[in-house]
């Protein structure tokens, strides 16, 4: 079974878990171009490799950020948005 | 039955010939370098010198050919799609799909079977409804039937769906079809290779150049090609070509699995569909039944298989035909799709001159393989896109003229 470590409940099987897609930081909508605001609507970066993404633990109703590779599926990190993203305490490998 | 088939049992050249030649090496520059050796890449190469006369073409495959998404889809092929553009074009594949045996001299087992896309919910219902009425006006053959007409086609199916999700109708599309995939790919890269364009296997794209906003070569591990004109069709690795030339695109890779079972006698004549059960079956010539689901929940550049997938299948497999409880799973793969937020594919022109994409072809590329291949050509033949795949065009993006096609997806990704 695969497992993900959510910062507030612990080491959990991936069926508890959402993925939310990769996080991404919103350009400002007053001063961005529509051009721009439609990249950041649609465009992605598909490409593989280490990537941030947002997660959701669903029973427990928990976003938080997992640092993966989508080229090997292993996971580096987990925490909460703001926390520290150093701290490597919580770090988890998806595929056991 | 194809000719050539008669004409091979009463020679005495046996084995047969190669389907293309052997090369090793490329040449030092072509007009047109197409990345991808499967289907599409491969029917693009047959057009651009059947139907424009192109034939300085090289076809760069980093595996062999067909042995990508080609070889790893379903086979099912219909044109029951929702928005009319989607209609008018998986319809023009379909028509030429169903001659394309004799024209390729190749059987490639094109056997129309019939489609049912089973709904169990009213909502499910009202898409059904919606699906044929567009098909209808677009002049494609589909039409909801009822619970009573489905279980004459398909005794063995429990329409109570073991009491769980009962079904309350489908939509019937007549010509959906199954055929041999690989063979597909056989097929355009040997019409291909007859007509002088030439095909590189093991041969991988490791970087595109591009000076002032136009494609001047092709870097691979066989040595430089220049060229001013590259077709980039390699479905589940997308981002990664397009990554070389720094252009944007809204595709996301997800894994997408399927399974067959041990062959058996044969009961199946139909393809079903289940939505809401998250499954889609035929059976295939061999007698196999022929098995997918839905995506794999989030993205991943790979093509593992896993048990999780196997079991969710298998189970709602026998919410519809409980007798199959002994029957055995024999093979399972997966494929990488290359997912766009609109559930169509994304085709044409792109900002880079020289630089055309056929990409974002998720769960829905072979059935595309002919047209897909046909309109490429042309677009790279004119530097234009024909106006049957304007709706998926890159920019409809920025223009946010979305080409909606999820209701039609196979099965709820």
């Amino acid at each position: 079974m695969k497992l993900l470590t959510c910062p507030m409940n612990g080491t959990r099987p991936l069926s508890e878990f959402i993925f939310g897609g990769e996080y991404r930081e919103a350009p400002n909508q007053d001063t961005c171009t529509d051009v721009e605001w439609a990249a950041y609507v649609h465009n992605r970066s598909g490409a593989p490799g280490d990537k941030k993404e947002w997660w959701y633990h669903s029973p427990s109703g928990t976003w938080f950020i997992a640092e993966r590779n989508t080229l090997t599926d292993k996971v580096s990190r987990t925490y909460l948005l703001g926390a520290n993203s150093d701290n490597s305490d919580t770090a988890q490998e998806i595929s056991k | 039955m194809p000719l050539r088939l008669l004409k091979f049992a009463l020679s005495k050249g046996h084995p047969a010939p190669r389907f293309f030649r052997a090369l090793e090496t490329p040449k030092k520059s072509y007009d047109v370098v197409i990345i991808g050796g499967g289907g599409h890449g491969l029917a693009a190469a047959y057009y651009l010198a059947k139907d424009h006369g192109i034939t300085n073409v090289a076809v760069l495959e980093k595996g062999y050919i067909g042995g990508g998404n080609t070889g790893r889809n379903t086979t099912i092929v219909r044109s029951n799609y929702l928005t009319p553009e989607g209609v008018n074009f998986y319809d023009a594949s379909v028509k030429i799909y169903e001659g394309l045996s004799e024209e390729l001299d190749l059987n490639l087992f094109y056997s129309t079977r019939g489609h049912y896309t089973l709904a169990h919910t009213e909502s499910a219902m009202r898409t059904m409804r919606w699906r044929a009425e567009v098909n209808k006006h677009v002049g494609v053959e589909s039409r909801v039937v009822g619970p009573d007409e489905i279980a004459k086609a398909c005794p063995q199916l429990d329409l109570s769906c073991s009491g769980q999700a009962p079904i309350l109708g489908a939509l019937f599309h007549a010509p959906g079809s199954v055929a041999r995939h690989d063979g597909v790919a056989w097929g355009y890269a040997r019409g291909a290779d007859r007509l002088g364009a030439e095909i590189y296997q093991n041969t991988e794209v490791l970087g595109i150049d591009v000076k002032n906003g136009k494609v001047c070569g092709v870097k691979t591990n066989k040595g430089y090609i220049e060229t001013k004109q590259v077709l980039c069709a390699v479905a589940g690795f997308t981002p990664r070509i397009t990554e070389m030339v720094d252009l944007e695109t809204p595709i996301v890779i997800h894994p997408l699995q399927a399974c067959v079972t041990e062959p058996m006698k044969p009961w199946l004549n139909s393809i079903f569909v289940s939505g809401s059960l998250h499954v889609y079956l035929s059976q295939s010539s061999r007698g196999e039944l022929v098995m997918g689901s839905s995506l794999d929940p989030y993205e991943v550049h790979s093509t593992r298989s896993t048990l999780d997938f196997v079991e969710g299948l298998t189970s709602h497999m026998l919410d519809m035909f409980p007798f199959l409880s002994n029957v055995k799973v024999v093979r399972q793969w997966a494929g990488m799709a290359d997912m766009t937020p609109d559930f169509a594919p994304i085709m044409g022109k792109t900002p880079i001159e020289g630089f055309y994409i056929d990409a974002g072809w998720g769960t829905w590329g072979f059935k595309a393989t002919p047209i897909s291949g046909k309109t490429m050509a042309q677009t790279i033949a004119n530097d234009s896109a024909p106006d049957l795949i304007h709706s998926f065009r890159l920019s409809r993006f920025e223009d946010y003229e979305l080409t909606g096609e999820k209701g039609a997806a196979s099965v709820g990704h």
